[in-house]
């Protein structure tokens, strides 16, 4: 789970980590009363999106006049933010965060993710901050130090300030992030997060150390012992239709394509959506039931999959271990009943009760297409996409 | 790796199978197919629910604890199919009582709950399989996990794989092609898991009842990769490949907690390029997998 990078700063100092003083901001009046309690004569003005790549895009403004603070408020509001992680079709901006700007001597990177290669958390501590932290590892690695922690003893302070003290920061300095990682390990631990990463983590005029920026996301399987943090789910950031089928125990990612996908399994989801694009289709989302998925399950992803307007086509695949072929079969129908299901249908069943399954939809007298194999599924179904297009162009 | 394991690989009739979580309806249900299945009925001699020992289900023996079931019965592997929050907590239990082998089917473990369970086991002649798999079949012996037992055929290619599903499309298609399975070792799609693509290639190397392995991975992570650096000196077998998700977005997470290309990392088309370059037949469509260890095998 993503959260806000205000939302970010807040968690850090309550660990007692520092960054700039902020506010929150809905509207631009917010904003501007938000920069005359911070007092000072420098602002950031910075879109809050789950996105990164902001100040590429236009999403971040430091001004020196507080008319400037209102102008890039109204800029940024409302704005639809595009940057290389947002895709194409970008994000709308409804929050801002106005901080006081701080005088930056020096820009750091400091992270904690986990290295799944190495099953261990690991920090990283990179002299060139302020920069995409995989484009230094490919261009400067020896401005990069790795620390892998040992979950059972924790993070060595003294470590960490020999690795900063290593990568050219004076030793007060290395000190003082030695303990700073430890207030960030403890935070990343305490909270279940899967990322926590400060960058720039700047040493700004007077020397010290303040999170210029910071990202935080959490392990979704830990949400059940982390409630707290359920407070801060921005649903606005996440894809209405991924939402509703997360409340039914559907996997479901929308995509770009015309060619809507039901299949059980995650892997065989993926697996179904390569043979599409191999075949010259574009598939329009992932969604995978799940393994022992009801009839009602299956009817709502099927509503959910035809509230997609670019939709052509859908193929089903099922492969039935748990999962009952005639289930999948009788969910269907129910969806077909329930929506108007107009779109040419391609089923692909196998396994279980197969043969009660087909019969089902055979006898069911509806635009379904019955495949006999992954291969001919995916043939016919990118075949129906394409001869839907022509029809209703 | 314990020795004695090695024999088809990992499984075969003469384990001896503890369920933990066998009340909860998951695991009652799937241990009644595993033990209607090939040698099922003498494998599966206990099953675990705390305070619930003493009592039957299904006439297995229930216990309150695995180390008491390991006592009275000599079981030597564990299934586990005890909920996300105490999941690991089961994998840890089953080690403390010395139980070799740990197959996890249990989906949604909290990521630090592995971490400290796999950071318990260093050192430990325990392996685990998963957690988030299907689990483990050594057709017409044995089946421990939720696996369709009838879709598969006794026979001589292993398969190793992240995905369950996707596990089953791949016997379905070496069964039509009359092309038997040793083993089947569903290793699940989470990010800090047991067994790697690499640790139960060896065993495929090693086993003398497999003639030739398929590799199914997807994207994310670096384990097919580092399969892919082993084989390419070690492996002495034909390995068909295939790699889920080469039309998936980078940064999404696919279903599988581990399925996400992060930072330009784990791409399909690096994988399928390390694979390549280790000798692997590599399939680029998954409706060929079992067409191309058939190609493979008359080589």
């Amino acid at each position: 789970m993503k959260i806000h990078e205000y939302q970010a700063k807040q968690i850090l100092k309550t660990y007692g980590i520092s960054a700039p003083s902020g506010c929150v901001c809905f509207t631009v009046a917010d904003a501007v009363s938000a920069a005359e309690d911070i007092g000072g004569s420098r602002w950031a003005v910075k879109a809050q999106i789950h996105a990164g790549g902001r100040g590429e895009g236009g999403g971040v403004v430091v001004v020196g006049e507080l008319n400037q603070v209102a102008d890039a408020a109204e800029r940024i509001l409302d704005m639809t933010l595009v940057t290389e992680q947002t895709g194409p079709a970008g994000r709308k901006v409804s929050r801002l965060l106005v901080e006081g700007a701080v005088g930056i001597r020096k820009e750091l990177y400091l992270g904690l993710v986990c290295d799944r290669s190495i099953q261990r958390v690991v920090l990283i501590l990179s002299s060139a901050g302020g920069t995409d932290i995989e484009q230094v590892a490919k261009e400067w690695p020896e401005a990069i130090s790795h620390y892998p922690i040992d979950p059972s003893k924790g993070l060595d302070t003294t470590e960490v300030a020999q690795m900063a003290s290593n990568l050219g920061m004076d030793a007060a300095v290395a000190k003082e992030i030695g303990d700073l990682s430890a207030k960030l390990y403890a935070l990343y631990w305490e909270n279940d997060a899967v990322l926590a990463e400060i960058n720039p983590l700047v040493i700004d005029v007077q020397g010290s150390l303040i999170a210029l920026d910071a990202k935080l996301s959490f392990d979704g399987n830990a949400l059940f012992r982390q409630t707290d943090l359920l407070d801060l789910r921005d649903e606005d950031e996440e894809d209405p239709g991924e939402i509703r089928a997360s409340e039914y125990g559907l996997s479901y990612i929308s995509l770009d394509g015309d060619i809507g996908c039901l299949v059980n399994g995650a892997g065989l989801a993926m697996a179904t959506m390569d043979i599409i694009t191999l075949y010259g289709g574009a598939p329009a989302n992932f969604l995978d039931v799940g393994g022992g998925a009801a009839t009602e399950q299956v009817a709502k992803a099927f509503e959910i999959m035809l509230e997609n307007r670019k939709l052509k086509a859908i193929l089903v695949n099922i492969f039935g271990g748990i999962m009952r072929c005639d289930v999948v079969a009788q969910g269907l129908l129910d969806a077909a009943r329930t929506v108007e299901l107009e779109l040419p249908v391609v089923v692909r069943l196998e396994g279980a009760n197969v043969e009660q399954g087909r019969s089902l939809l055979a006898n069911a007298g509806l635009n379904i297409l019955t495949a006999n194999s992954m291969d001919d599924a995916a043939r016919k179904v990118v075949d129906a996409a394409g001869a839907y297009r022509v029809d209703s162009d | 790796m314990p020795q004695e394991l090695i024999v088809s690989i990992l499984i075969d009739k003469s384990s001896r199978v503890v369920t933990q979580g066998i009340t909860g309806s998951t695991g009652r249900y799937h241990t009644r197919a595993c033990v209607d299945y090939g040698y099922g009925e003498q494998a599966f001699v206990a099953g675990v629910t705390p305070g619930k020992g003493g009592t039957m289900c299904d006439k297995i023996p229930v216990f309150n604890t695995v180390s008491e079931a390991r006592n009275e019965t000599g079981c030597n592997v564990s299934v586990v199919y005890v909920p996300p929050a105490h999941a690991a907590g089961a994998i840890d239990e089953a080690v403390d009582a010395g139980i070799e082998l740990i197959i996890c089917i249990t989906e949604g473990v909290p990521l630090k709950d592995m971490l400290l369970t796999r950071h318990r086991m260093l050192g430990k002649a325990t392996a685990l399989v998963g957690p988030n798999c299907p689990g483990i079949i050594t057709p017409d012996q044995l089946k421990i996990g939720i696996m369709p037992g009838y879709i598969h055929q006794k026979g001589s290619i292993g398969v190793v794989s992240r995905s369950g599903t996707l596990t089953y499309e791949v016997v379905h298609q070496l069964s039509q092609q009359n092309l038997g399975q040793s083993t089947c070792v569903g290793i699940g799609g989470d990010p800090i898991n047991g067994l790697k693509h690499l640790d139960v290639m060896r065993l495929f190397n090693e086993d003398p009842d497999t003639e030739a392995v398929v590799l199914c991975g997807e994207i994310g992570g670096s384990d097919e990769e580092d399969c892919a650096a082993w084989m390419k000196d070690h492996m002495s077998k034909p390995v068909v490949g295939f790699i889920a998700g080469s039309s998936a977005p980078p940064g999404k997470r696919m279903g599988h907690a581990g399925a996400i290309v992060a930072g330009g990392k784990g791409t399909a088309e690096e994988k399928m390029a390390a694979l390549e370059d280790a000798g692997v037949f590599l399939a680029r469509n998954p409706a060929e997998i079992g067409s191309t260890m058939k190609q493979a095998l008359m080589r």
